[in-house]
């Protein structure tokens, strides 16, 4: 009924001033676009135009040849490859996580518990998640001590708790419920009428999976990845927390720069790792806009 | 549903939630546990790590510092989301794409790359705004602009806006009071949601307030943590249990709510 | 009539001279008060009115700003906490688990900023444009080589560096070499105090694993080179050791200073500590104040504090050696029952001089993520 709002009454109450209303109208947006182009435009464009410039104002891409000293470069290798485990990880097991509870009851206690959960974990971070890991499964976590009173050792070649493995199992601990905080509406969009469907034509369960609720999932599935691969790429608290004395990811490398003296680096590296940082996620979030573009064709 | 499907389908929700379950339930079991171990292995269980919290004057300073951050992030992203929100679908719906943009911008920087560029920046806020450890709140008001305008988005979406706040300045009402007593009171599980997404991320927080040299929440018990490992885990695992209550709560208040106001045209 | 004039004169030259006495003593109770622009320059208590002034000013100012110090460090709980009830001055103690980096990365010009930092050779020798000079009542009892001649830094106290260790987690419960840490047994349990790119402790610890494995106080790169095969074998953790860490386990075997590692014998049973006795390395710490700091007449009154008798005895009794150490044994103002608990030291102590500390520090920040990455 008001899809497009009533032009009588639009005309009746206000009439139009043509271009003079549209320009008052910029006003009332202005103070949001202020706001932002403070915090948050003018902080990004300091790193961007820091990265390029030398110290006494040139321009330059020196800053940025600090990245491929053979720690750096591993620096990178070790947060995209814990990024992208934790991602996929965390984006099957959430899906399956999240496919358990749309399953059921839509008012139930269970999903208002597994959301809730889901809102508090999916921030959960830092020095608390680092130390319940090794509270759980480090050389005298309960879990280590139980199983090796038991026979198993589950550190039989060294302690991975602090390398890359470790920290991407650390890292699922937020991963999955974040995917099913994201990846749950898409499902909850899949209309039982399809699957009916589906069986009244005489297919099976790998039919519908495979021909229906896939190929119509897979864009959310795909961009929910690569909203969690962002995520754990620009983790900083928890590796924080648990590396304070070794450990070499990209988000560290950043802090040590801020923080350590003047003559350990050109002042323009770290400002050229945070821009590298925002390259690679603005790349992956891009995609991820567009896959939920195409989500919302359908499941919405 | 046939009954084996129907079965299929029980056992793997029962195995799944089971495994899940045990899966993030044991770190915060372990948690948990060890604040409450005694002095030495063979000493009972006790509450003194959680009785310390109120004594380490560290921990209630991070406490309250914290809570009073998310009180204003939250106040503050109402103030500045929601009239920016209902003005853009009122009158200048042509950029609600860029708003949209711009409010999921943030999770494009990560905060470790934002806090170089805005270090500089508090500087000169310390120096000419307050030096206070409030002054975070700027930074997180641009923290929660992607899950608060996600949830008021939602929430503006499902109600008719146009013809609400026409009716209402048809009638003779203002801006203030279509805002306040129109639009308010017409979403108000988003609007909590909003709000609470946002104390979730505040109280959470640790980065930017460490790398801006500012004591929080989250900063101070990971200071404690270093000394006082028991009382900081205390305090860790009990705004998670908090954060988790409140969104519970969040989550039946909120569906009550829902049913309380019924809007014409919305599909029921 | 001459006489009269003569009265007259001395009359007006007794009254000019009581004027003068009076502008004078007036000019002489100006300065006898420390006001803020005085504190902020003045190089000793006598600069700026002598110490009664100093203390009425930094009561005044009713504040102190500190940065890095643990309560259990060389028993400065005890040292903050009476100079708080002495003078009536709040101390605010910010991030007490820094590093001397952090200390002066704090320098940021704001009234958070720290009045005074207690920092390491390194960091002291690379910031003295940050610091503004001052000597202290007992200047004259700090060694010449202990300090900076115009009072930029001057060393506060100091101890040897150790590994303590947990002896139930050790292979054959004692420590005989460092070598002895590249075995089987040490899987993840090797840990450092600090961070050797920004610590004090941490450089001190990598200096000492280098002079006993073949390097010396000008070549580090054995002590760095160790620390990599510790991390190839599995053996380093990459945590900072703390008080909770060593109580939790996560660090049963730890490279600290003997002063700190005393303390861990409350949490871990039978805790002990072993100095390599080819590779006794002594440090000293440093005290500077801030160019800028928020509080400057408080800042002076600290030091002032700390290098009384009062509080160089404090330090001890936290089990580190004060610098005023041999003027006040021959004073007779040591305190002796702590001076006689101090762990024993056999062998010839080395302590790195300003120069070799600096080259040992960039040595480790250039080399140090690549090795234990």
């Amino acid at each position: 009924m008001t899809a497009a709002g009533n032009p009588a009454v639009n005309s009746a109450a206000r009439p139009d001033e043509g271009g003079r209303r549209i320009s008052i109208s910029w006003l009332g947006a202005a103070p949001f676009f202020v706001y932002v182009g403070l915090f948050l435009l003018l902080p990004t464009a300091i790193i961007v135009l820091g990265s390029i410039r030398t110290l006494d104002g040139g321009l330059t891409l020196s800053n940025f040849s600090g990245i491929d000293k053979p720690f750096m470069v591993k620096a990178f290798t070790n947060s995209l490859g814990v990024s992208v485990v934790s991602a996929l990880g965390g984006a099957i097991l959430g899906a399956v996580l999240a496919y358990a509870v749309v399953t059921g009851n839509p008012n139930g206690l269970l999903r208002r518990i597994v959301m809730s959960a889901s809102g508090v974990l999916a921030q959960f971070g830092g020095v608390a998640l680092a130390f319940a890991f090794i509270a759980t499964i480090s050389t005298v976590g309960f879990v280590y001590v139980f199983l090796k009173s038991h026979g198993i050792d589950i550190y039989p070649n060294g302690v991975w708790l602090y390398d890359p493995p470790g920290v991407t199992l650390i890292y699922l601990y937020f991963q999955i419920p974040l995917m099913v905080l994201v990846f749950l509406p898409a499902l909850d969009g899949i209309r039982p009428q399809w699957r009916e469907a589906t069986e009244s034509l005489g297919g099976s369960t790998w039919h519908y999976w495979r021909y229906v609720a896939g190929p119509l999932l897979a864009p959310a599935f795909l961009g929910c990845t690569l909203l969690l691969f962002a995520n754990a790429f620009s983790a900083y608290a928890t590796i924080s927390a648990l590396l304070t004395n070794g450990g070499n990811y990209v988000p560290l490398q950043v802090q040590a720069l801020l923080t350590g003296e003047t003559e350990q680096s050109q002042p323009g590296l770290a400002q050229a790792l945070a821009v590298t940082m925002v390259f690679i996620v603005v790349v992956v979030m891009t995609l991820y806009a567009l896959l939920q573009r195409r989500t919302s064709r359908w499941l919405h | 549903m046939t009954k084996s499907r129907r079965l299929k389908l029980r056992v793997f929700r029962v195995v799944v939630l089971l495994l899940m379950g045990a899966f993030f339930l044991m770190p915060v079991g372990a948690m948990l546990e060890f604040s409450t171990r005694g002095t030495d292995v063979t000493s009972p269980r006790t509450l003194d790590a959680w009785l310390r919290i109120a004594q380490t004057p560290g921990l209630v300073k991070g406490i309250v510092t914290s809570l009073q951050l998310a009180v204003i992030t939250s106040l503050g992203m109402l103030a500045l989301l929601l009239p920016t929100m209902v003005w853009v679908r009122l009158r200048l719906p042509r950029i609600s794409r860029i708003v949209e943009f711009i409010c999921l911008l943030p999770l494009t920087v990560p905060a470790i790359a934002l806090v170089v560029g805005l270090k500089p920046l508090y500087v000169w806020i310390n120096i000419n705004v307050t030096p206070s450890v409030l002054a975070l709140a700027f930074a997180y008001l641009i923290l929660v602009l992607p899950y608060s305008y996600r949830s008021l988005d939602a929430g503006l979406a499902a109600i008719d806006l146009k013809t609400l706040s026409e009716a209402a300045r048809s009638l003779g009402a203002g801006w203030g009071t279509v805002m306040l007593r129109i639009v308010i009171p017409n979403m108000p599980s988003a609007i909590l949601n909003a709000s609470l997404l946002s104390v979730a991320l505040v109280l959470g927080e640790y980065t930017v307030a460490n790398l801006l040299n500012f004591q929080n929440l989250q900063v101070e018990v990971a200071y404690v943590g270093l000394t006082d490992a028991p009382t900081s885990t205390a305090v860790a695992v009990g705004a998670l249990l908090l954060a988790f209550v409140l969104l519970m709560v969040l989550a039946l208040v909120g569906g009550r709510l829902q049913q309380q106001h019924y809007v014409p045209g919305q599909r029921a | 009539m001459k006489v009269g004039s003569l009265s007259r004169q001395l009359g007006l030259a007794v009254v000019a001279f009581v004027l003068v006495a009076a502008c004078g003593s007036t000019s002489n109770n100006t300065s006898a008060t420390c006001s803020e622009s005085t504190a902020k320059t003045a190089t000793s208590a006598s600069a700026c009115g002598g110490m009664d002034a100093l203390v009425a000013a930094a009561k005044a100012e009713g504040q102190l700003n500190v940065i890095a110090l643990p309560p259990d460090w060389a028993n400065y709980g005890q040292i903050i906490s009476s100079f708080q009830s002495k003078y009536g001055i709040t101390v605010n103690s910010a991030n007490p688990n820094g590093s001397s980096q952090d200390e002066v990365n704090a320098f940021d010009g704001t009234s958070n900023a720290p009045d005074v930092v207690d920092v390491g050779q390194a960091v002291a020798l690379a910031n003295t444009t940050k610091f503004t000079p001052y000597q202290v009542a007992t200047w004259g009892d700090i060694p010449a080589g202990a300090k900076e001649a115009t009072g930029l830094w001057y060393n506060d106290y100091g101890g040897y560096m150790g590994i303590g260790y947990n002896p139930a987690k050790v292979p054959g419960g004692t420590i005989n070499s460092v070598q002895d840490l590249l075995g089987p047994g040490f899987k993840s349990e090797v840990a450092l105090a600090g961070d050797p790119t920004k610590s004090n402790q941490g450089l001190n610890g990598v200096i000492m694993a280098a002079v006993a494995n073949g390097g010396s106080l000008d070549d580090v790169s054995a002590g760095v080179n160790f620390f990599h095969q510790l991390k190839q074998k599995g053996n380093y953790v990459p945590v900072v050791g703390t008080d909770s860490t060593v109580k939790l386990g996560q660090t049963p075997v730890l490279f600290e200073w003997d002063y700190l590692s005393t303390s861990h014998g409350k949490s871990v049973p039978g805790w002990k500590i072993y100095v390599p006795s080819n590779a006794i390395i002594g440090g000293y710490y440093s005290q500077a104040i801030n160019k800028a700091a928020p509080h400057p007449a408080a800042a002076r009154l600290w030091e002032e504090y700390l290098f009384s008798d009062a509080g160089q005895n404090l330090w001890l009794k936290g089990g580190a050696r004060p610098v005023r150490m041999a003027a006040m044994t021959t004073a007779g103002t040591i305190d002796t029952a702590a001076a006689a608990a101090l762990p024993a030291v056999n062998g010839t102590p080395q302590v790195p001089s300003g120069d070799q500390t600096t080259k040992a520090s960039q040595y480790v920040i250039a080399n140090w993520s690549a090795a234990v990455s």
